[in-house]
């Protein structure tokens, strides 16, 4: 019965990897642990992002737009204004739904199958590799100028539900989030760092 | 003189004979009935019924500290695997995810039965719009793609409803099991099978989970944490044993040593004791004559209370058996059982067992001093006394006390007692209890964090059937919704969040429409959301199914975590019905939407926020008659509250009594004074030591003060003898006899004051220097010519 929860969960997360963004420094050596160290830098960031879900119980794509918020360590933050208004706040390891008048809260430790997933997208944001790499493979991609960072889950039961995540950024700004779920429904997510 | 003893003997023989007979064949209890009022309200009565064999009372609360969340979470499923498969316990839960899988299956599969929300509107075309579009949004947020799995069942969100009404009741889980709100202890609850009033079986369960602790333990260091009330009781119990034992070896040997001193032959210390022995006897007997059950607490604390009865051997041996010594005693002994008989009509029946204990086993003890010891065929011999005794009254000669002293005296201490007389008396009951605030506190805490029934407020209702129990909780439900939006109360726990009357289920059924109908409202609905056309198939087949379903029954929730909450908040018990809705204060958010992070008071009986009466009020017009509201620490107080007034109302009217037999025994209003004086001298004395101590008086210090008058009285009333008697006996021995009765009560007094258990310290602490202070004014304020003879 949680499912829905967690999978929300897992998915803003997700979104909010692209908040790692827009470092300040450069480098040439397009590495993984060189664009870690980049995300790593980052202590508050804000951006505009617009999405398109596609899922097969709809007759049409779904479009939303809003604001991604994050402040280092753990607070992360997404405000969508279209259609509808509504957020999804995790803050210190507790997640806030807001749709329409009703707020659930759901605590990330009460539900063990997503708390890996969770860790490993702040260990992202974090730039902590090692800690990234426990829960997904990781294939790295391009150049840092222009990266590709494809996530795929080691839990057969977490690849149960998500295939993979693919993000593509220049630089410390993750420009686009993919996710893919094992059904064939996806989301694609682009985002605009404001400056 | 051969046929007097032959007589005496025979009869004393046959009368312990058949007082052995009584007390073979008595019953004996040690449950809480010594607590409950003879004539309880319906709310005492059910709390005590709770107290000795409700679910709450047969919960033990584990907690497991120390490394790491994912090692207590790994010793919490091994620990709770093991003792699942003993027969001691009923269930173990740890909120694991087999029966969080089970939670959620059931939740599932009867959603229609127990979401709110269910009507006939809901599932029209407008409502079935309207919920849709509302889990859509859930589906279509950030918070959801595979929110559609549950979607195109259970495309109106009832699951979701459901979780929404049942939280509250879920602690918060690390690692997969159930833990503290600050994350740093693994909980578990075992349900014994055992009822919470049977001690030895209790005790046996709480054994066996430290034994499967210690076996399921790794390396890693790990604590294991026991609370509840069975876990209370049992350690009580061995706190009391331990300190009963350690205790009474410490002032037998003391009291035997100096008896020994005294008395130089162990024949003649055994038959000094014989008295004792003879006395307890016989209250037990009177006990299991009078009230058909023996109470622990008269067991435990009735030889203490007739250990005065030493006294009276001592004053056969040391003084010489003339006439005028059996008046005094028998005097004495009537002035004990007027104090004694203050406690007989109490309605706590403890104490009224313990006033036939004790005015029995005086008057059997003198008895057997004044009929059978003379006659026992020994040779008694005892140390020659009269140096200590000629000691003493040289002291005593210089150490005067005027009379207008002694007023003052106890004048100061009475203005004292007036100017504290409202925090004089602890009227809670909680400082009788043996159990230290620390296990108290780490109990609230356990307790708060797994939701465990066993809160403050309740309201309770009473019915002839499961069904109408049922029913009048949805009823006082619906009010209490109301106190919840007044911010009132904060929430409140029903079993019919998870087993609702039928009367409810089928109005619920009945809302659910019909396939055809249905079908072509979702088909509409479905093209105005721009969903595929058989998206909701699932749907409109399991709501179908959900029809014919058969009703849900308590049956259902077997295998689930609801079912220790079903048990705990509905059972029958002689063919009533009793459903709790324990009430939630504002302090106290539930585990729910805001509690989620709040800080909880670590005590929830710390604050009563909640308005009792509103409460009341609002749920006055539902079944009146079958609906009670209480705070269970208010009725638990009230209670022993009650008894303590009674008490000092009866202890007064002993008092009177006392003068009054005085006055008609002495014939004097002088003597009788001079034997009251003392008494009441050294009682206002000692409560104002209490009161300046800052230590407020429980019903046990009120007992203690009547053992000073009972034992006291025998004091002055020899010291009355002497000035009284025109040929005076030895002065020397009638205050070495005093001195040493005085001190066997001392030191059997005083080492029970060094006792850790509240009742035990709390009696000997009164009694210990108050009969010192008896013996001490009673001598100074004699006359002086009754020393002077020394």
């Amino acid at each position: 019965m949680n499912q829905p929860r967690r999978l929300a969960a897992a998915l803003i997360a997700a979104a909010l990897l692209a908040l790692a963004q827009d470092a300040a420094t450069a480098d040439t050596n397009p590495e993984l642990d060189r664009l870690m160290g980049l995300l790593a830098q980052r202590r508050h960031g804000e951006a505009d992002f617009s999405e398109t879900k596609y899922l097969s119980l709809l007759r049409q794509p779904l479009q939303s737009s809003g604001v991604l918020i994050y402040d280092a360590p753990d607070h992360l933050e997404q405000r969508t204004s279209a259609p509808k208004p509504q957020s999804v706040v995790l803050d210190h390891g507790i997640l806030t739904l807001q749709i329409g008048k009703r707020q659930r809260l759901l605590r990330l430790a009460d539900y063990p199958q997503l708390a890996p997933l969770i860790d490993s997208i702040r260990a992202t944001l974090a730039g902590d590799r090692a800690a990234l790499e426990r829960v997904f493979a990781l294939d790295f991609d391009g150049t840092l100028e222009h990266w590709q960072l494809r996530l795929e889950p080691r839990d057969p039961a977490l690849a149960a539900t998500l295939k993979r995540i693919d993000m593509r950024g220049e630089r410390a700004a993750i420009r686009e989030v993919q996710v893919l779920q094992s059904d064939g429904d996806r989301s694609v997510m682009s985002i605009t760092p404001r400056e | 003189m051969i046929r007097t003893r032959v007589v005496s003997l025979s009869v004393w023989l046959a009368l312990v004979a058949l007082a052995l007979l009584v007390v073979a064949r008595a019953r004996y209890s040690a449950d809480l009935s010594a607590f409950l009022p003879r004539s309880p309200s319906a709310a005492q009565q059910l709390l005590v019924q709770q107290l000795q064999d409700g679910l709450a009372s047969r919960l033990i609360l584990v907690g497991i500290e120390g490394a790491d969340g994912a090692t207590r979470a790994r010793l919490s499923r091994a620990l709770a695997t093991r003792l699942r498969a003993r027969a001691e316990f009923v269930s173990v839960s740890n909120g694991e995810d087999a029966s969080q899988d089970r939670d959620r299956e059931f939740v599932f599969r009867h959603r229609y039965a127990l979401s709110a929300a269910v009507s006939a509107e809901r599932f029209s075309i407008d409502g079935l719009r309207a919920a849709i579009a509302d889990t859509l949004e859930l589906v279509a947020s950030a918070a959801g793609l595979s929110a559609k799995s549950l979607f195109v069942s259970d495309p109106t969100g009832e699951t979701l409803q459901v979780i929404d009404q049942l939280q509250g009741a879920q602690p918060r889980r690390e690692s997969g099991v159930w833990s503290s709100a600050d994350g740093a202890r693994a909980l578990l609850i075992g349900e014994t099978r055992a009822a919470g009033s049977d001690t030895d079986a209790q005790a046996q369960a709480i054994g066996l989970i430290r034994a499967e602790f210690a076996g399921a333990s790794t390396a890693t260091p790990l604590q294991l944490l026991l609370s509840g009330p069975a876990v209370f009781s049992v350690d009580a119990r061995v706190t009391i044993e331990h300190e009963a034992v350690r205790l009474s070896l410490l002032s037998t040997t003391l009291i035997v040593t100096l008896l020994l001193l005294v008395y130089r032959s162990l024949p003649t210390l055994l038959i000094g004791l014989l008295p004792v022995a003879c006395g307890a006897l016989a209250g037990v007997a009177a006990v299991a004559l009078g009230f058909g059950v023996v109470q622990g607490i008269t067991l435990g604390f009735g030889v203490t209370l007739i250990g005065e009865s030493v006294d009276y051997s001592i004053y056969l041996f040391i003084q010489s058996p003339q006439r005028s010594l059996w008046r005094t005693i028998g005097l004495g002994v009537l002035t004990s059982i007027c104090g004694f008989a203050s406690l007989l009509p109490s309605s706590f029946p403890g104490l009224a067992q313990l006033g036939l204990f004790s005015i029995s086993g005086l008057t059997a003890a003198a008895a057997v001093t004044r009929f059978v010891l003379p006659q026992l065929p020994v040779t008694l011999k005892v140390a020659d006394l009269a140096p200590l005794g000629t000691a003493a009254a040289r002291l005593l000669l210089r150490l005067r006390l005027p009379w207008s002293v002694a007023a003052g005296l106890a004048l100061a201490c009475a203005l004292l007692l007036y100017h504290d007389r409202d925090r004089l008396w602890n009227r809670d009951l909680s400082a009788l209890s043996p159990v230290s605030a620390a296990a108290q506190a780490l109990d609230a805490s356990m307790r708060t964090d797994l939701g465990a029934p066993d809160i403050g407020d309740l309201v309770v209702v009473n019915a002839d059937s499961e069904q109408a129990a049922l029913q009048w909780s949805e009823a006082v439900g619906a009010r209490l919704d109301e106190l919840v939006d007044q911010k009132v109360i904060a929430g409140y726990d029903s079993a019919t969040r998870f087993l609702p009357s039928s009367r409810t289920q089928d109005a619920r059924r009945a809302s659910l429409p019909a396939e055809q109908p249905l079908r072509s409202r979702v088909a509409a609905v479905a093209a105005s959301l721009q969903l595929q056309p058989d998206a909701l198939q699932p749907f409109v087949q399991q709501l179908a199914a959900a029809r014919s379903a058969a009703p849900l029954t308590r049956a259902d929730l077997d295998g689930t975590s609801f079912a220790l909450g079903a048990d705990a908040l509905l059972w029958q018990r002689d063919g009533v019905w009793h459903a709790l809705l324990p009430l939630r204060a504002s302090g106290l958010a539930g585990w729910g939407a805001a509690g989620a992070a709040s800080d909880r008071p670590a005590d929830p009986w710390a604050a009563d926020p909640i308005d009792i009466d509103r409460v009341r009020a609002a749920v006055a017009a539902v079944a009146p008659g079958h609906i009670l509201v209480m705070n269970i620490k208010h009725e638990l107080d009230s209670l022993y509250g009650g008894y303590l007034s009674e008490a000092l109302h009866l202890s007064l009217a002993g008092l009177a009594a006392i003068v009054v037999l005085l006055l008609i025994a002495l014939r004097s209003a002088a003597r009788a004074a001079r034997v009251v004086a003392p008494l009441l001298l050294a009682v206002l004395v000692v409560a104002a030591g209490f009161a300046l101590a800052g230590t407020r008086l429980t019903i046990l210090h009120l007992i203690g003060m009547l053992l000073i008058v009972a034992v006291g009285s025998n004091y002055a009333l020899f010291f009355d003898r002497r000035a009284a008697e025109r040929e005076p006996s030895a002065l020397p021995l009638t205050l070495a006899s005093l001195l040493i009765a005085n001190a066997c009560t001392v030191i059997g007094f005083g080492v029970l004051a060094s006792a850790h258990v509240p009742v035990l310290s709390a009696l000997g602490a009164t009694v210990a220097p108050g009969t010192l202070l008896a013996l001490l004014f009673a001598a100074l304020l004699a006359p002086r010519r009754v020393l002077a003879g020394a």
